[in-house]
């Protein structure tokens, strides 16, 4: 299936891009990080961020679906 | 009307107030946050905030809704900045009307608050030595 991986801050800058579009068999929002984070060299755990699918937030252990839109979220610093 | 909105240009806080004026509101309470030229002992010089756009518009919504719903207060709003901005620019305004004060304060405290933790929304600091960096906060 064909995911669209969208990056923001520390995580773009790791990425190179600020999305990606991926043809995967990761079955949940938890492998597709892995498997991101071993292409990328992500420094982060995913006990450190938080995942979206789609524009809402969500579970590492949500199945993943064709043509889902998924964000890693680092630690936010807004205000 | 949105209560929650991003926006790439300053924030004008004269624009903002009037719609939150009510005849039954006693108290006004704002908060601005400002781009400071410090932190944590480094000179910044500017900072540039990156935001996760569809998601930081629902949830910040879901932070003034929830406020309105929980706190005594007429009305609320909350404005966040995107892209660069010098020291002393506007980052991030907040306003709530309420028939007093005590709820007005109140409310626009947890607002803030909860941006903060809860916006995906990103700073990056840029210091006086050339160096930058993201902002990510431990716990």
């Amino acid at each position: 299936m064909k995911i669209v991986v969208r990056y923001f801050a520390s995580l773009r800058d790791a990425a190179g891009c600020d999305e990606q579009k991926i043809e995967t068999s990761a079955a949940d929002a938890d492998a597709l990080f892995h498997e991101l984070r071993a292409q990328h060299g992500f420094a982060w755990p995913t006990d450190r961020l938080r995942v979206a699918i789609n524009g809402a937030f969500a579970q590492w252990s949500t199945r993943l679906a064709d043509g889902d839109e998924v964000v890693f979220l680092p630690p936010v610093s807004g205000g | 009307m949105n209560h929650f909105t991003l926006s790439a240009i300053p924030i004008e806080p004269d624009v903002m107030r009037p719609g939150l004026r009510a005849g039954g509101a006693g108290a006004f309470v704002e908060f601005q946050g400002w781009v400071r030229d410090h932190a944590d002992g480094r000179d910044v010089v500017g900072l540039e905030y990156q935001a996760y756009d569809v998601l930081a518009n629902r949830e910040g919504e879901r932070i003034v809704l929830e406020t309105l719903e929980r706190f005594d207060i007429t009305a609320a709003a909350c404005v966040h900045r995107t892209g660069a901005l010098a020291v002393g620019e506007c980052a991030v305004w907040v306003g709530v009307s309420a028939a007093h004060r005590d709820a007005a304060f109140a409310a626009c405290r947890h607002i803030i608050d909860e941006v903060k933790s809860r916006v995906p929304i990103w700073k990056r600091e840029t210091y006086a030595d050339g160096d930058s960096g993201w902002v990510h906060p431990e716990g």
